[in-house]
């Protein structure tokens, strides 16, 4: 039972480390550090399926949480028809015959034998290429010079933004199945390469593919699971009951929108960490840990190596999309330039070997407790910083200096907190069992 | 007259900046390689140890300038440059010392070196930060460029002008000079010999008694120097920030597994392949193209195969090709 207790505590410091900030720096800022808490729970998750469970080195985890990303904006927002009218079927038309492309080399590369199959292959990747551009091209150009200053792009659905995190999950899956295909062959570090590289080109496609979700340009203004602010602070009924709280009405606004949404975080956490965990204690699970250990004996067992590899990264990858879909969700706005490989793909991975990889419980933990680190240690270092140089005298050079750099304290104390956990507790806080 | 012009566009838009852009990366990649021959991990941390070389080469550039001490016509950075490897090695000595020797002696898995050289790359990246901030430095002095487009246009009569940069020579230069010598070392020297007999078989090594400690610090040693010479070349060319370092990582590891893990030729050899790849690809070859064309088959739009953000598609696309239909490289690599 003591194990039980240390988890349950080591689960209570981070609710003690919540509650301080709540009161110290303010409900509103406790509450935004939970909510991206568990989001970042739910990434570590997804990475603790492929890290954890069946030891797949993916770095390409920035690259599912922003495919999550832009699926909030292909769900929610508003069609734009002078687009789709402009050139919505040549852009659709295009990217069939890229596929296609693919699909026809593939084949090629399959059924035909020696020379045929180069000379073939070249043939049909470079013409399926020349074809696709002429074709894709035009279109592309016509949707963004439809009202480039608001929208340039082909717009959404105009469905629920709740549905996105779901379809937000399916496209990560539809990348992962194609990456899985090609990469997954590969040893481990050649893997953590390409999936490292495909992250980055998921980023450069969003950045660039304006009429997808208007690229650099941003998409703002999303809809949100929960009331606004503003119509909370105009409902009477609303105002009274924050009177008899005891707030007033703009604080318990902010505070009820961002409860809303972490109960509705909690809830999707609460769903896939039973999931993580049925899977976990089934044969399926066992099998995983299996392959992991010892792939020659699995595959000597009769296991199907690589088609479990497979699945395993669809599943994970699946869920860093889900809690990308929430992550913009949360912030209302996809912003393709500020995703970051540090803070995205290296961050979520400290999180998952700082709470325990194989333990889904570890991941959940370490992804709150990180997170909290990652937006504390900026003011707390600031404070190091203020008592260190207190003894400087106002003005001189390095001090300005020293309080200078306790912006650049996070990443620092991340790498030491990670090398730490690997030397020391090589196993994480909550170790797999 | 227009072949001539079209050779021209051709080497100022292409054959130059490729050829420099892919020394910086084969430098960078020679460093990957020689980690990974003799330590058998691949080391994320490598795109910031390149930056730490630069950060502290661009303090020295800065100091002996402000001292009055310039290099005439060329970069006061190539003065710097041994004071930035030196400080260099330090760091990297004293991060295997602390950090990777611990679990070399466990004998761990290369998987978890490599999650190990993950928190370095996150310390490294601080200090960096720490030491010089995040802004976007240039720190190139002394003549900007050998042969101006100007010059060339009036010296020649030719349409097209030709641009080399001092940086892209001295890089050139430099680069050779820094191959011949690893070359000559670790196939002269006896250390050198030493340490291809360990990348090659580290249990014979051992036996016929070759100091492994000893082995390990002079990698770490010419790592550092190859990790700052790249950096401070590429930083040179372009610009520093330390973030475009990191970015980095990806063409250089591309650099070195399409050369062939472990294998310094295929290093280098992978360094120019990726670099021209990523530049042919992205040029917009109009300019090349309505030279050698008829009138009337002149290309209306640009020519680009694809947008220069697409670079490090392109990088990568060679990489699953060559990983997929040669797994050990185009020379033959290390596969562990």
């Amino acid at each position: 039972m003591s194990t039980t207790v240390r988890d349950t505590a080591l689960f209570g410091i981070v609710a003690i480390l919540l509650i301080g900030t709540g009161m110290i720096q303010g409900w509103n800022s406790a509450l935004l550090i939970l909510n991206m808490g568990l989001i970042s729970a739910i990434m570590a998750l997804g990475v603790n399926l492929q890290w954890g469970f069946a030891g797949l080195f993916n770095i390409g985890v920035m690259g599912f949480v922003a495919l999550g990303g832009l699926a909030t904006v292909l769900i929610s927002a508003d069609p734009v028809p002078e687009a789709w009218q402009a050139g919505g079927l040549r852009i659709f038309a295009g990217l069939a015959l890229g596929a296609l492309t693919v699909v026809a080399a593939v084949q090629a590369q399959k059924r035909l034998e020696g020379r045929t199959k180069t000379i073939a292959t070249l043939v049909i990747l470079i013409g399926g290429f020349f074809l696709y551009r002429a074709v894709f091209d035009p279109g592309k150009i016509a949707v963004e010079a439809v009202n480039p200053a608001s929208t340039g792009n082909l717009g959404g659905l105009n469905l629920p933004i709740l549905l996105s995190w779901p379809v937000g999950g399916l496209l990560a899956a539809g990348a992962a199945w194609i990456i899985g295909k090609t990469a997954l062959g590969l040893r481990s570090d050649y893997l953590a390469i390409a999936t490292l590289g495909i992250a980055e080109i998921i980023i450069a496609i969003m950045k660039n593919e304006d009429w997808l979700a208007r690229g650099v340009k941003n998409v703002i203004g999303l809809d949100r699971p929960v009331p606004y602010e503003i119509d909370l602070q105009n409902d009477p009924g609303f105002v009274e009951r924050a009177a008899s709280l005891g707030l007033d009405p703009v604080t318990a606004s902010t505070l009820y929108t961002k409860l809303g949404y972490a109960i509705l975080f909690t809830i999707v956490l609460l769903i896939l960490l039973w999931l993580a965990q049925t899977a976990l204690k089934s044969p399926w699970g066992r099998m995983m840990r299996a392959i992991r250990d010892n792939e020659v004996a699995a595959e000597a067992m009769g296991k199907d190596v690589t088609a479990r590899h497979l699945q395993i990264f669809i599943l994970g990858s699946a869920i860093c999309g889900i809690a990308g879909a929430m992550m913009t969700t949360l912030d209302g706005q996809l912003t393709p330039g500020t995703y970051q490989p540090l803070r995205f793909t290296f961050l979520v991975w400290v999180m998952v070997i700082v709470g325990g990889s194989g333990n889904n419980f570890g991941a959940v933990l370490g992804g709150m407790l990180i997170w909290w680190l990652w937006v504390q240690v900026e003011p707390l270092g600031l404070g190091l910083m203020n008592i260190l140089s207190s003894g400087l005298e106002d003005g001189s050079g390095l001090k300005e200096r020293l309080i200078e750099s306790a912006a650049h304290m996070r990443l620092l104390t991340m790498g030491v907190i990670l090398l730490l956990v690997l030397r020391f507790s090589p196993r994480g806080l909550i170790p797999e069992r | 007259m227009d072949f001539l012009n079209a050779i021209v566009a051709l080497a100022n838009f292409v054959i130059v900046p490729g050829l420099a852009y892919g020394a910086q990366l084969a430098i960078g990649a020679l460093g990957v390689t020689m980690i990974y021959g003799i330590l058998r991990f691949s080391n994320f941390a490598h795109g910031d140890t390149m930056a730490f070389g630069t950060a502290i080469t661009i303090l020295f550039t800065t100091l002996l300038t402000s001292i009055g001490i310039t290099f005439g016509p060329l970069p006061t950075a190539l003065l710097a440059l041994p004071f930035g490897i030196g400080a260099t090695i330090l760091l990297l000595l004293g991060t295997d010392w602390g950090i990777y020797k611990f679990y070399r002696q466990q004998k761990a898995s290369p998987v978890i070196l490599v999650i190990v050289s993950m928190g370095v790359m996150f310390v490294m990246n601080g200090i960096v930060r720490f030491i010089i901030g995040v802004r976007d430095i240039r720190f190139a002095d002394g003549e900007r460029f050998i042969i101006t487009a100007r010059g060339f246009k009036e010296a020649t009569g030719l349409n097209e002008g030709l641009a080399i940069k001092t940086t892209q020579a001295i890089t050139l230069v430099v680069a050779f000079v820094v191959m011949a010598l690893l070359f000559w070392f670790l196939n002269k020297t006896r250390t050198g010999k030493s340490m291809r007999a360990f990348s090659d078989n580290e249990d014979l090594a051992l036996l016929s008694g070759i100091n492994p400690d000893w082995v390990v610090k002079v990698t770490w040693m010419i790592v550092a120097a190859l990790a700052t010479t790249a950096g401070v070349l590429y930083g040179l060319d372009k610009s520093f920030k330390a973030f475009t370092y990191f970015q980095l990582l990806l063409p250089i590891f591309a650099a070195a597994i399409v050369g062939g893990l472990g294998n310094p030729i295929g290093a280098i050899a992978g360094g120019f392949v990726i670099a021209f790849s990523e530049v042919t690809i992205t040029y917009a070859w109009k300019k090349v193209l309505v030279y050698l064309m008829p009138d009337s088959l002149e290309p209306d739009g640009l020519v680009q195969l694809l947008s220069t953000d697409y670079k490090f598609a392109v990088s990568f696309a060679i990489l699953i090709i060559v990983l997929l239909f040669k797994p050990t490289g185009l020379f033959k690599g290390q596969s562990v």
